[in-house]
């Protein structure tokens, strides 16, 4: 059984079907990408994971235990984190209280010590804009933080919503350069993306959703060669 | 004494430590100050500022309801009104009429944690329902709360004295008082002291003590993890739950923290009016307080204070006293045939300023916010927000590799 596992999930956003029935598994020590266009469905998937939204049907099991209708607080205390799409930092804040709002539910002072110089070590950026406030870095830097402020919550699963969004080329790479490295310490990655073939490049194992559906699903490698793939979302 | 130096120095730049500094020093010379000015019969003045300081105590509440979580409490007098008439009815003879047929007369000291307590219950009571409202909705919700509650205690007939209110309520005692030149007397011990209102500076240095007290409670909480729990919700609700927020008991707690405040101003009104009644607790109250917060600062407790000396002062000092300071200017540029009224309609340079105090009011309002949008003692963070530049999102790269 995989460390996260998503089984036919429908979830609506009032009367309109935005997932239908989707299925896929994250597992230890993997980097998983979720490719797909537009409106497929790819962020309200990782909402309903996080359980900002519930599913009307289908299950989510993390380690083993239920956590379909469970409250987002408290699933971000099993160890499920999410950089959401946006970034959605705390403007207002200093970069130093976004990152310990990452730790929030944890209380082990010297443990969130070392994990915010494990960050710094990731991003050195931050260490040097420790006190500015949020909302006035450069997009790239706010992308930092709101990677940084997920991995303060030492999740078990770390699912990133288009972390490339709005990036310069070279700040593209260096930001998928940071997912790999994440994913080298010991964190599996889920990782939804519209640009697929970044993504498909780090990721282990991929899935295309298409108008709320899985469409088609395999290796990192598979995905690329495939030539629906390769038409759909990869301009060849 | 290198220490000593050391603190200065760190804190000399820093305008919160400064204000909270200068706050501290004037209150503690204020009554010596007024009375020596005064030559001895500034009692009415220092009265009018432990008044002042029930405001200030409303306004540090409120700043954590709407400054810390970013709530729009429109009601906020109704936890006033709470906390005074909760004071009234335990410690007072009015239960006595009551059906209960039994008057409290619960001492003062604990009374007034009583009203507090009151006040936070009824905070939670009806954030419970309400918080899950965001933004407009709340502001709506608590603006009728605010005018349900005075309502409530005017019609409820025996329970709480009707339209005349509750009269005659306990003044706070204590077993022994110093007196001394402050008072115009000669220093000496007071055993078994009764705050009466011969006795304002009393209630003026009780009134620093709770503030004291609140502003530093409330400090330590916007430190805590609680304070950036407030600010997460106030930046971003939705992520903030998703950092692990319990975004509704995170909310409930600021409303309560707030009512609480509020309550514990209400108590001492009420002891020191020793009178309560429905009428002092209009929307008036609620919109002055939240003014004092946005003028003063918001998120800011030396700013909201601020704002609180600054409003207080304009509303209750200045604009009384108006009418008379122009009559007096204008008899003295020689001009008294201003302050005579004529058959044309002029009614007088005193009657003119009078009934145009809230234009008056208003215009100060105005000019304050255009010069200091940000208000008079901002946070840090406004402050950087509203002056920082931003950087090019072009040269991010190159800051990178760097």
């Amino acid at each position: 059984m995989a460390l996260l596992e998503v089984s036919g999930i429908d979830v609506f956003y009032g009367r309109v079907q935005a997932v239908r029935g989707a299925t896929l598994s994250v597992d230890k020590g993997e980097v998983v990408a979720l490719i797909g266009s537009n409106g497929a469905g790819k962020t309200t998937t990782l909402r309903t994971i996080s359980g900002l939204i519930h599913p009307q049907r289908g299950t989510i099991i993390f380690n083993g235990s239920d956590i379909t209708r469970t409250e987002p607080q408290k699933i971000v205390n099993l160890g499920i984190c999410q950089s959401p799409e946006g970034r959605r930092l705390f403007t207002r804040m200093s970069v130093h209280d976004n990152l310990r709002m990452g730790a929030y539910t944890r209380r082990n002072g010297s443990e969130i010590k070392a994990d915010m110089d494990r960050v710094f070590e990731l991003f050195p950026r931050l260490k040097e804009r420790l006190h500015q406030i949020a909302g006035t870095l450069s997009g790239g830097e706010q992308q930092m933080v709101a990677m940084g402020r997920a991995l303060m919550a030492k999740p078990k699963v770390l699912m990133l919503d288009e972390p490339s969004l709005g990036l310069s080329p070279i700040l593209v790479e260096t930001i998928f350069s940071i997912v790999r490295e994440i994913n080298a310490q010991g964190t599996p990655v889920l990782l939804v993306e519209q640009n697929a073939h970044k993504a498909l490049e780090v990721a282990h194992r991929g899935y295309v959703l298409e108008t709320g559906s899985i469409v088609k699903t395999g290796t990192g490698k598979e995905l690329l060669a495939s030539e629906d793939v390769q038409k759909a979302y990869l301009g060849m | 004494m290198t220490t000593v130096r050391n603190f200065v120095r760190s804190n000399v730049r820093n305008p919160n430590a400064v204000a909270y500094f200068l706050m501290a020093v004037s209150a503690l010379f204020f009554p010596a100050v007024v009375q020596f000015a005064t030559g001895g019969s500034g009692d009415y003045l220092v009265g009018l500022a432990a008044d002042g300081g029930i405001y200030m105590l409303m306004a540090i509440g409120l700043n954590v309801v709407v400054g810390f979580a970013g709530l729009l409490d429109l009601g906020y007098a109704a936890f006033f009104a709470i906390g005074s008439y909760t004071y009234a009815l335990v410690a007072s003879n009015h239960l006595g009429v009551t059906p209960i047929g039994h008057s409290l007369h619960v001492p003062f000291w604990i009374a007034l944690f009583i009203g507090m307590f009151v006040a936070a219950t009824a905070g939670a009571l009806l954030g419970a329902p309400t918080l899950r409202l965001r933004g407009d909705y709340l502001a709506i919700v608590t603006l009728g709360f605010g005018e349900i509650v005075p309502r409530v205690f005017r019609n409820a007939g025996i329970w709480t004295g009707g339209v005349p209110g509750i009269s005659a309520l306990d003044v706070p005692t204590l077993p022994g008082w110093v007196q001394g030149p402050w008072v115009g007397q000669d220093f000496g011990w007071v055993p078994d002291f009764r705050f009466t209102s011969a006795n304002l500076t009393a209630y003026y240095m009780l009134m620093i003590i709770l503030i004291a007290f609140v502003v530093i409670l409330v400090h330590n909480l916007y430190n805590s993890r609680l304070g950036r729990a407030w600010m997460a919700v106030r930046e971003d609700e939705t992520a903030a739950a998703a950092s692990g927020v319990n975004t509704v008991s995170v909310k409930l707690l600021a409303f309560s923290i707030g009512a609480a405040t509020s309550g514990f101003a209400g108590a001492f009104y009420g002891a020191k009016l020793s009178y309560v009644s429905s009428e002092n607790f209009g929307f008036i109250v609620s919109v002055t307080v939240l003014a004092m917060v946005v003028l003063g600062g918001m998120g800011n407790i030396p700013g909201a204070m601020l704002g609180a000396i600054v409003l207080y002062f304009i509303l209750f000092w200045l604009l009384p006293n108006a009418p008379g300071q122009m009559q007096g200017l204008a008899s003295s540029l020689g001009l008294d045939w201003l302050n005579q009224s004529n058959p044309n309609g002029w009614p007088g340079i005193g009657e003119v300023v009078s009934r145009s105090k809230y234009v008056i009011f208003g215009l100060i309002l105005v000019g304050i916010m255009l010069l200091r949008p940000q208000g008079l003692l901002p946070s840090q963070i406004r402050k950087q927000e509203l002056t920082h530049e931003e950087p090019e999102a072009l040269a991010a790269p190159r800051q990178l590799q760097a």
